[in-house]
């Protein structure tokens, strides 16, 4: 499956990090690294417990599902910044993502709010999956100037 | 990582433990086992989750406290998760967490008044 490709804008990667996720401590990895570069940007703390939470519920979906997988963590800059994690993997992909994406549905024994939570704390969702071949998923947040 | 790595004090017939770091699945797991053990063997009848330092709680440890409070209450002992920060209640309502029937305070001194009031209601019984 070829990874995802979203539409491009004029935000520009300012910066660019890949972790490899194959073991339950990558969890972590994925989510400290987000969160330090939540902070070095000054996002507030709901968008960076928003954005950990986020780095967490999808790392751990690569780990529990697939067992191994890529993120890839992006600061985006233009006239605004933002957060772009991407992950991939080339696990059993999600059957049903109807009902993954409605919340309350679990084949790993959590909440089922991974898919359907997740998307609920980012400004941009993007998922594609084919059973037997993989997943992608990307997401955004874009940082608030109140 | 092995469990201990959460410390768990006892004040009066209250267990309190302070999770103070990014936790691992495996340390999560560990923790309820350690928090339950303890409540056997101190024969504590509240428990009192601190968890202040966490700046992000996902669907995971949500889970892992809801459950721990709804077994500490099977062994009869009542758990009052304290010191949850603004951003990690907006996060886990927004996932659709919302943590029910788990009780609350703002603070630790207010969960010990807490466990105070309850425990001097069950000697009055």
């Amino acid at each position: 499956m070829k990874p995802l490709s979203l539409p491009v804008s004029a935000d520009v990667v300012a910066e660019s990090w890949e972790i490899r996720i194959d073991k339950e401590a990558d969890i972590i990895a994925v989510r400290q690294l987000v969160r330090e570069l939540t902070k070095a940007h000054k996002f507030d703390q709901f968008a960076t417990a928003a954005l950990a939470t986020a780095a967490s519920e999808l790392s751990r979906n690569v780990w529990v599902h697939a067992k191994s997988g890529q993120a890839s963590v992006r600061v985006l800059r233009s006239e605004r910044v933002g957060l772009e994690l991407a992950f991939v993997d080339q696990g059993p992909g999600i059957a049903n993502l109807e009902l993954a994406l409605a919340g309350g549905y679990s084949t790993a024994n959590s909440l089922g709010l991974g898919l359907s939570g997740t998307r609920r704390l980012v400004d941009e969702f993007h998922i594609e999956t084919k059973p037997g071949f993989g997943t992608t998923i990307v997401i955004r947040k874009w940082k608030r100037d109140f | 990582m092995p469990s201990g790595t959460i410390p768990i004090l006892k004040i009066g017939s209250t267990l309190l433990a302070t999770i103070q770091i990014d936790l691992h699945d495996t340390v999560v797991d560990a923790f309820q086992n350690d928090v339950l053990e303890e409540i056997e063997k101190t024969a504590a009848s509240g428990l009192i989750i601190d968890i202040s330092a966490l700046e992000a709680v996902d669907s995971y440890v949500a889970r892992m406290l809801a459950n721990t409070g709804k077994m500490a209450k099977l062994m009869g002992a009542e758990t009052v998760i304290v010191g949850m920060r603004p951003a990690v209640a907006a996060t886990l309502v927004r996932m659709g967490y919302f943590m029910s029937g788990i009780r609350t305070a703002l603070s630790l001194q207010e969960g010990l008044e807490i466990q105070d009031n309850r425990s001097k209601d069950r000697n009055a019984e």
